[in-house]
């Protein structure tokens, strides 16, 4: 069965500080199977996007291989895109970041790409601290080979086929905390109302922004004795910081009373406006995140929402004393020392 | 038994144990003999370990221009580790001289009547001038550099215009230096009658040639051709390709005004990460590289597949060891050809390029990054590791500063806006090599998704059998066009209207024409032709179809090049004779001559004709 995208759209729709409407932002028509959670990911990026107000092609979208590496072909039709080699994108988003330090980029992986066989890269490029947006679109399933448990899946959870998990879970947000990442936070698919803030205050967010995001398979990861189905995770699901975001130069109209919210101010001037829930942990506190999220997941429950931010630490560019004009936009003249300099260093070795 | 005579031919070998800081005073001593202006061509031959094994340093001197490694014995041996001293007195060539510490007495069981022995007390003195016990250790290579000075005859003042330079910033450390070379040559002069029946004496044969060794080169290429992101993994012998690149960008490459840097190296945490940084900054149009070594070859193909089908520029070098798996890994072999020509899974092909000499690593290197973005894929430098870690007497390096970058088929914002259609992987040319455009360019023309998976003309994913074929067959054509911007082989003629050719590449070029010299002995006069580049071009089958019988050269177990050149060329085996060396040592023109004599099928000639290069 074949469908074709509609091109209609309502001629009033909502358009942003660059004239353009949310349609602006969207991708192809998804071949993912109806209901899947990365398509809902996928939508909340256009919202993200199209709310900042971001022209899409200074954003490249790269990712690997499996059904969360397909996605970003259904978002983002205006941003170049790579899909690279399976669990490699870090690597790639790496040279690709080095390149050109002036667009945003974002990384659309899934658990078997990222936990699996690209867990080093990932260690690697959360420790070197790069500029992008890194989402996993966290289903515990291998979709494409057609339901093998991934590494996220929690043990003694069964597959759809009834095998059980005999192995741990990695957790990523954990992990990425632990090597450093800037920014982290959790989210459900099923939640775009948390989603959409968070996206955007982490593709603002100058270093690297980790979003591990659980998106159920319908397909093969839905049943009744899974972990990561959508009726399991709504049920275990507790929202710990309920972040607003306030892009730059915004007029603040809403007052809070004190000890009603709480604000992380971004490198750009945006700001991630913190509600005071009933979770107190301290997101700007790498050990109180850790313990909050161990201490839910002992009971049972998914944290979700922002969890870590430190908009103060240095990215890779800084620590490498890389030059603000991106490295692709310079010319012979900057970058060959000539004839003569040669020559010099020909006699060095006389 | 009478004692070798000769003037500037001889072989010095130096047995050390390994982290004894020697050397930096053997390096001193064939960069004075190249400073006398006599051709010097050294090699390290060291194991894969830090501290505490055996390591040798071969000095081949020649006026004669014969700068690949001698077959045989080393006419003299200094011999200052204990643990290889029985294996070091007995490879000295009859007529020739053991030089040694004669602190500890020599077993007398390995006592030879046939060389000369040079005993001298290196221990005793330096026990004696030095407290420190690490001076006592440095300082030893320093005094039996001063001896050797005395016994071959090498201008003093010479070793000491070396002290200064080594030193420059840092003078203090001249004057002991100079003194311990000076102990040297005064017990030698004493001791001993100077210099030997072998001896050197100053001449004009290195004219403004430069002693450098190819991974400096290469790397220093990057820096000329406009290399600015780098992702890399240590491993020997290609580490030191990119610790030049990066030290040459240190000096050259930061911005005056603000300090920062116009680079950016990551080193990675494996070899498959340091290929996708480089695949990476290529796709978003930055000149990027990458270098590695056998096992890294391998774990980079799966990404070198990606690169060859999405059309990423980049480029890899590949210094290469012997193999296979961890191998040798400090000894040399050209054995990645095959599995570099054809790197990865599915119907790949690669572009080689294969350097024979510093200065071709030099402009190979340079060039890499026009070629990478003209064809729009991976170009990969077949260096080795005899070219890439061992200082070779070398052409000057040279630049044109009138040449500038080619960047390759590109559109811009402005070029996007006139272009009615554009399709990434369109054929617009018709010579298989399409137009692309960087991230970021434009806001809605020339937007395309790059992925490893099929598509059509306009990077849209298919799974179409017509479609794909399309795609396979423009592969297919682009390396044809490819051909026409490669470096060319370089033709070694006999002028003899010889029905018998050799082909050989990389390092064996350094043994040819010593090799050339040797068959001319016998009455055999044969042509010559050292390829450059992968695919083949024409004047390569043109070589072949000129001969009856041809000889190719591989530094391999398995004849890869000859191989390539059946498969590719769709040449009759019988005709391409196999000549291969491969045990972890440089060929020699001993070696390929032997070989030749034994093989050949033409009749020997008296006749003496002048070869030409061209």
């Amino acid at each position: 069965m074949s469908f074709l995208k509609s091109k209609f759209h309502h001629p009033r729709l909502a358009r942003n500080e660059l004239g353009l409407t949310h349609r602006d932002y969207e991708g192809s028509l998804s071949t993912l199977c109806a209901g899947c959670g990365h398509d809902a990911v996928g939508a909340a990026l256009v919202q993200a996007v199209f709310e900042l107000s971001i022209p899409a092609h200074k954003i490249a979208k790269l990712s690997g291989i499996g059904c969360s590496s397909k996605a970003p072909t259904y978002f983002l039709n205006q941003s170049h895109g790579f899909n690279t080699v399976h669990g490699r994108m870090p690597s790639v988003a790496t040279g690709a970041g080095m390149a050109n330090r002036s667009l945003k980029y974002i990384g659309m992986s899934g658990d078997g790409d990222t936990a699996s066989i690209g867990l080093g890269q990932f260690a690697h490029v959360v420790r070197r601290r790069l500029d992008m947006t890194y989402i996993v679109a966290n289903n515990g399933v291998y979709g494409l080979t057609k339901g093998q448990m991934a590494a996220t899946a929690e043990r003694g959870s069964t597959t759809k086929k009834g095998n059980k998990v005999l192995w741990p879970d990695i957790d990523l947000a954990t992990m990425a905390l632990e090597l450093g990442a800037t920014f982290v936070a959790r989210s459900f698919s099923g939640d775009k109302e948390q989603m959409v803030p968070l996206l955007k205050a982490a593709i603002c967010h100058e270093g690297f922004a980790f979003i591990d995001i659980i998106s159920p398979c319908v397909t093969f990861n839905n049943h009744a004795t899974s972990t990561r189905s959508y009726d399991y995770v709504r049920e275990h699901v507790q929202e710990g910081l309920i972040a607003d975001f306030v892009p730059v130069a915004s007029d603040i109209t809403t007052s809070y009373g004190e000890g009603e919210s709480n604000d992380i101010c971004l490198h750009d001037g945006s700001i991630i406006r913190l509600h005071k829930g009933s979770n107190g942990f301290d997101a700007r506190d790498r050990q109180s995140s850790l313990g909050a999220i161990h201490k839910h997941r002992e009971n049972g429950e998914i944290l979700t929402g922002l969890l870590y931010c430190d908009p103060t630490y240095r990215d890779m560019h800084d620590i490498l004393n890389t030059t603000e004009t991106p490295l692709n936009s310079l010319n012979e003249k900057e970058l060959c020392p000539g004839a003569h300099t040669l020559n010099g260093i020909n006699n060095g070795f006389r | 038994m009478a004692s070798i005579k000769s003037v500037n031919e001889c072989v010095i070998r130096f047995a050390n144990t390994n982290g004894t800081g020697s050397a930096s005073a053997n390096s001193m001593f064939a960069k004075a003999i190249f400073r006398m202006g006599i051709p010097v061509s050294p090699a390290n031959i060291f194991p894969s370990n830090i501290q505490g094994m055996s390591t040798w340093y071969d000095v081949r001197v020649s006026a004669k221009d014969y700068m690949a490694r001698r077959e045989g014995s080393p006419d003299i041996v200094v011999a200052m580790n204990a643990q290889s001293m029985a294996d070091d007195v007995r490879n000295v060539r009859p007529g020739g001289f053991l030089f040694y510490d004669s602190s500890r007495q020599i077993d007398p069981a390995l006592m030879r009547q046939d060389i000369t022995f040079l005993g001298m007390p290196i221990s005793e003195i330096c026990l004696r001038e030095y407290q420190a016990p690490n001076l006592r250790q440095l300082f030893k290579n320093v005094i039996y550099v001063g001896a050797l000075a005395a016994l071959l005859d090498i201008d003093f003042s010479v070793l000491k215009g070396l002290v200064a330079d080594q030193f420059k910033g840092k003078e203090k450390l001249v004057a002991p230096n100079v003194h311990a070379l000076e102990l040297g040559y005064q017990y030698a002069t004493t001791h001993f009658s100077c210099p030997l029946s072998i001896r050197l004496e100053a001449t004009d044969k290195v004219g403004s040639r430069i002693l450098i060794d190819g991974n400096t080169a290469t790397g220093l290429g990057a820096v000329y051709g406009g290399a600015t992101v780098v992702g890399w993994y240590p491993i020997t012998p290609s580490t030191s390709v990119v610790e030049n690149f990066e030290k040459y960008c240190k000096r050259l490459r930061i911005d005056p005004a603000s300090g920062k840097n116009n680079f950016a190296i990551m080193q990675a945490e494996d070899e498959l990460s340091a290929i996708g940084i480089a695949i990476g900054a290529g796709w978003n149009g930055a000149r990027s590289f990458t270098a590695t070594s056998g096992p890294g070859i391998s774990l980079m193909s799966e990404f070198l597949g990606l690169a060859y089908f999405a059309e990423v520029p980049m480029v890899l070098v590949n210094v290469q060891r012997a193999g296979p798996s961890t191998g040798m890994p400090t000894r040399t072999q050209q054995s990645d050809v095959m599995t570099c020509a054809y790197a990865s899974h599915g119907d790949t092909k690669q572009v080689l390029l294969f350097p024979s000499s510093p200065a071709e690593c030099f402009n190979m290197s340079a060039q890499a990054f026009d070629l990478a973005e003209q064809l729009q894929t991976p170009i990969i430098l077949m260096s080795d590791l005899d070219l890439g870690m061992n200082d070779q007497l070398s052409d000057a390096l040279t630049w044109d500063d009138k040449q500038s970058y080619d960047r390759g088929k590109v559109l811009n914002e402005q070029q996007l806006d006139e272009v009615e259609q554009f399709g990434r992987y369109l054929d617009v040319d018709g010579d298989g090599i399409c137009y692309r455009t960087y991230p970021g360019t434009h806001p809605d023309k020339g937007i395309f998704f790059t992925r490893g998976t099929s598509r059509d003309e306009f990077a849209i994913y298919t799974e179409k059998g017509d479609e794909y074929v399309k795609n396979m067959q423009r592969l297919e054509r682009k390396f044809e066009t490819a051909v026409n911007y490669l470096p060319q082989p370089i033709l070694h003629p006999a002028n003899s209207g010889s029905r018998t050719g050799v082909i050989y590449y990389g390092m064996s070029d350094v043994a040819i024409t010593e090799t050339f010299d040797l068959l001319a002995e016998q009455g055999h006069y044969i042509d010559g032709m050292c390829i450059k580049s992968f695919p083949f071009g024409q004047p390569v089958q043109d070589f072949i179809d000129a001969h009856d019988q041809v000889f190719v050269i591989d530094q391999n177990r398995e004849g890869q090049m000859r191989k390539l050149l059946i498969m590719e060329l769709e040449q009759n085996p019988a005709k391409l004779v196999k000549v291969t060396h491969y045990d972890g040592m440089p060929i020699t023109a001993t070696f390929i001559s032997q070989f030749i004599l034994q093989n050949i099928i033409a009749t020997p000639v008296k006749r003496n004709t002048k070869r030409t290069g061209s």
